[in-house]
C-alpha cells in the first residue's frame, strides 16, 4: 500500500501492536536536557531501575546556563538543576555536554551538528521542539517528564497512531524572505492548534530549495500550530548534509544507510489526510504582534482589529493599538539566538544586515550563538567581529532569552524583536513584549530601533 | 499514579482559550527538581491580578478546572499538570488540549476530559452563576454530571484503563521485553550509538 514518509517512518518502530492499544515504538535517540529531566531520573531511582541503552541517550545542559562570565549559574537551584544532570548521567553512564564544554549547545542545535540526527530515525526528548529534527526526515516529538523516564527505562514509548497532514509549498522565496517567514505566514493562516494529532510533511519546491537550517527552522516551529511532529523528506541536500559528521555512517555502511533513506520519501500515489497549500512566491517578512505565534502579520501590515478575547487581552498586553502600521513599533531590546534560529546560517544572514552599521542608541541587542560549535564557527568567518562591530553582545551558547531561565531576561514592559519560537506572555521575562521574526528582521530592527522591513535596508 | 475513578467538587471557571504552559507555571518555576511544590505558582503571573479567577474566595477548595480550547500548547513541561494538581485541581474540562499537555495529564492521575463547546459553555456559565455548584467527572461511565445534566465524554481507552487501574505504565511496557529485545536485534548497523 502507498505510504507517506510519516507513516513508513511510525511502521519501521513498531515493537509491538496490538488492537485497542497504542503502537509500542522504539526510540532510536533520547535526548535529555537539566530542566525536563530529574525528576524522571529520581522516579528510576526510587523504582530500583537503570537506563536501558544510555549508548542512545544523549544529555547536554542548554535551559537555565549562563551564557557569559564562565560556567557558573547565577541561581542556586539553576547550579543544583545542572548538578544533578552531571550526577544522573554519570550514575547511568549517559555521555553529557557539560556547560563550557567543546560540544555543549542547545539540544535541538546539537543533535544535528553531530550527526546524531539522522533519516529514519524515531528521536524523543523531554522539550517540545524536538520536531527540529523532522528536517533530516526523522519522526521527532517532544514528550513529558513521565514519558522521559518511560524511555530511559525501556527505550519504548507506547503512542496512538498519529494522521498525516501536508503542508506544500511551491516556489522561490523572495528576497528577504526565509524559512521562518513561511513558518510565520502558515501559522497565521491555519492558528496555533490546527496540526494536533498530526504528522505533518512539508514538501514542494521551496523545501527542495531551502537549506538543512531552513528546514530545520520550519519542523521547529511545527509545535507552535500544535502539530506532533514536522518533517521534510531526506534528500541529497541532506545528505551533504550529514556525510562526514561525526556520528554519521562512514565507507560501506553509508552507501547502505543512502540507499535506505532514498527509500523514506511518501509515494507517489499516497494520500494524506488534509493539504494545506502555499505560494511562497507572494511571501513577505513576517513579524507577530501579539502574544501567540498565530498573531503574525507582514510586516507591510497593521496591528488588527481584535477579533476574539484572546486578541483583545494580547493587544493590552502587548500596548498597542489597531490600526498601528508594524513598522512604527519601537524596540528596546534585540535576541537572536534559540533553538529556531542560532545556527551559522542564521548568524550570517543577521550579519549581512549589519555590516558596517551600528545598532540604534535606544536598543540593546545580543547574539547567542546555538552552541558551542556553532559559536567557534561563526568566530573563525569573523562573524562575532562584525556583531560586535555593530554594537551587539556576542554570548556563550545555551537557551538564553528564548525563556529565560537565565539572567538574560526582559524587563518587564520592555519590547523585543526575537528571533525566538513563542511570543507569549512573560515568555522572555515577566511583562516583557516578544515580536517574533526572522534573523534579518530582528537584525534589521535592531538598526533602526524600530520593526522595519528588511527589504528596505537589502 | 494513583488509581483515579471519579472527581466530585466545585468548579474554576477559567474563561480563555489558547492557555499556554507558560502561563499554567511560568519558567522560573522549573528549577524544582522534585514533582510537588509546585501549586503555590500555578498561572503566577496572572494571579497578580485581585480579580483574576484564582483569587476569587467563592472558588476557593474548586476542585475542576472548566476552561477554554487548546488548553496546555506551548511546551512541554510535565510542571504543568503537576502544578494544576498540587494546587487541588483532580479535573480539566475543556473543549480541545494540546498533544503534550494531555498525554502529561494521564501520566499524572489528572482527569482531563474533552466535552463539545456549548457543553463547556454551560459549565462555565454554571460556575460563574453559582460557584457553589457541583459537578463529577466520572472516568468509569465517561461522563460529567450535575443538577439536571450529564454530558458524556470520550477518552483514549488505554489512558482512561491505566488510570483507572493506577497502573504502573513502565511496568506494562516492561512485560514487552523479548517483543524489545528482537526489535533491537534487528535496528540498522549503521544508526548511531552516542558512545
Ligand atoms: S531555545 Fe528555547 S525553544 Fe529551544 S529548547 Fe531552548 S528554551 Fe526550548
Amino acid at each position: 500500500m502507498p505510504s507517506t514518509l510519516g507513516q513508513k517512518l511510525w511502521d519501521s518502530h513498531i515493537v509491538r501492536t496490538a488492537p485497542g492499544e497504542p503502537d509500542l515504538l522504539y526510540v532510536d535517540l533520547h535526548l535529555v536536557h537539566e530542566v525536563t529531566s530529574p525528576q524522571a531520573f529520581e522516579g528510576l531511582r526510587l523504582a530500583g531501575r537503570h537506563v536501558r541503552r544510555p549508548d542512545l541517550t544523549l544529555a547536554t545542559m542548554d535551559h537555565n546556563v549562563p551564557t557569559r562570565g564562565g560556567a557558573r549559574a547565577a541561581d542556586d537551584l539553576s547550579r543544583k538543576q545542572m548538578d544533578v544532570l552531571a550526577e544522573n548521567c554519570r550514575r547511568e553512564g549517559i555521555p553529557l555536554h557539560q556547560i563550557g564544554s567543546r560540544r555543549q549547545g542547545i539540544v535541538h542545535v546539537i543533535g544535528p551538528e553531530l550527526g546524531l540526527t539522522q533519516p529514519g530515525m524515531l528521536i524523543v526528548c523531554g522539550d517540545s521542539h524536538t520536531s527540529t529534527h523532522g528536517a533530516f526526515g526523522a519522526l521527532a516529538f517532544g514528550i513529558g517528564t513521565s514519558e522521559v523516564e518511560l524511555v530511559l527505562a525501556t527505550q519504548c514509548l507506547p503512542q496512538t497512531r498519529a494522521r498525516d497532514l501536508a503542508v506544500t509549498v511551491e516556489g522561490d522565496l523572495p528576497l528577504g524572505v526565509t524559512a521562518k517567514d513561511v513558518v510565520l505566514g502558515l501559522i497565521g493562516r491555519t492558528g496555533i492548534s490546527f496540526g494536533q494529532g498530526h504528522l505533518v510533511e512539508y514538501r514542494g519546491s521551496t523545501m527542495r530549495g531551502l537549506s538543512m537550517e531552513g528546514r530545520m527552522t520550519l519542523c521547529n516551529m511545527s509545535i507552535e500550530w500544535g502539530a506532533k511532529a514536522g518533517m521534510v523528506s531526506p534528500d541529497d541536500t541532506t545528505y551533504a548534509y550529514l556525510e562526514r559528521r561525526p556520528h554519521a555512517p562512514r565507507g560501506a555502511a553509508w552507501d547502505l544507510a543512502v540507499d535506505y533513506w532514498r527509500s523514506l520519501a511518501t509515494d507517489v500515489d499516497a494520500v494524506f489526510d488534509h493539504e494545506i497549500l502555499l505560494d511562497a512566491t507572494r511571501l513577505e517578512p513576517h513579524v507577530t504582534w501579539g502574544t501567540n505565534p498565530g498573531q503574525v502579520a507582514p510586516v507591510t501590515g497593521r496591528v488588527p482589529e481584535p477579533l476574539t478575547d484572546t486578541d483583545v487581552r494580547a493587544l493590552r498586553y502587548m500596548d498597542l493599538r489597531p490600526g498601528t502600521a508594524l513598522a512604527d513599533i519601537a524596540i528596546d531590546r534585540v535576541f537572536i539566538g534559540s533553538c529556531t534560529n542560532a545556527r551559522l546560517e542564521d548568524l550570517r544572514a543577521a550579519s549581512k544586515v549589519i555590516a558596517g552599521k551600528h545598532v540604534h542608541p535606544k536598543v540593546r541587542a545580543m547574539v547567542v550563538p546555538g552552541s558551542a560549535t556553532v559559536k567557534r564557527a561563526a568566530e573563525d568567518e569573523g562573524l562575532d567581529a562584525i556583531f560586535k562591530a555593530a554594537g551587539f553582545e556576542w554570548r556563550n551558547a545555551g537557551c538564553s532569552m528564548c525563556l529565560g531561565m537565565n539572567p538574560d531576561i526582559l524587563a518587564p514592559g520592555e519590547r523585543c524583536a526575537s528571533t525566538s519560537n513563542r511570543n507569549f506572555e512573560g515568555r522572555q521575562g515577566a511583562g516583557g513584549r516578544t515580536h517574533l521574526m526572522s534573523p534579518p528582521m530582528a537584525a534589521a530592527a535592531a538598526v533602526t530601533g524600530h520593526l522595519v522591513d528588511v527589504r528596505e535596508l537589502l | 499514579m494513583q488509581a483515579v475513578k471519579r472527581v466530585t467538587g466545585r468548579m474554576l471557571p477559567l474563561d480563555r482559550a489558547d492557555v499556554d504552559t507558560d502561563q499554567i507555571i511560568p519558567k522560573q518555576f522549573l528549577k524544582r527538581i522534585e514533582r510537588t511544590g509546585f501549586g503555590p505558582f500555578l498561572f503566577y503571573d496572572w494571579r497578580q491580578a485581585e480579580d483574576f479567577v484564582l483569587n476569587r474566595p467563592e472558588h476557593d477548595g474548586a476542585s475542576v478546572l472548566v476552561t477554554g480550547a487548546n488548553f496546555g500548547c506551548g511546551s512541554s513541561r510535565e510542571h504543568a499538570p503537576w502544578a494544576i494538581r498540587d494546587a487541588g485541581f483532580r479535573a480539566i474540562v475543556a473543549p480541545t488540549y494540546a498533544d503534550i499537555f494531555k498525554a502529561n495529564c494521564y501520566k499524572t492521575g489528572l482527569l482531563a476530559v474533552t466535552l463539545p463547546d456549548s457543553q463547556v459553555r454551560h459549565l462555565m456559565d454554571l460556575a460563574l452563576e453559582d460557584p457553589s455548584a457541583q459537578v463529577t467527572v466520572d472516568l468509569e461511565k465517561q461522563e460529567v454530571r450535575g443538577d439536571g445534566f450529564a454530558y458524556r465524554f470520550e477518552i483514549d481507552a488505554f489512558a482512561r484503563e491505566n488510570m483507572l487501574g493506577g497502573l504502573d505504565e513502565i511496568g506494562l511496557v516492561e512485560r514487552h521485553q523479548s517483543s524489545i529485545s528482537t526489535y533491537e536485534a534487528q535496528r540498522s548497523a549503521w544508526l548511531p550509538a552516542v558512545k
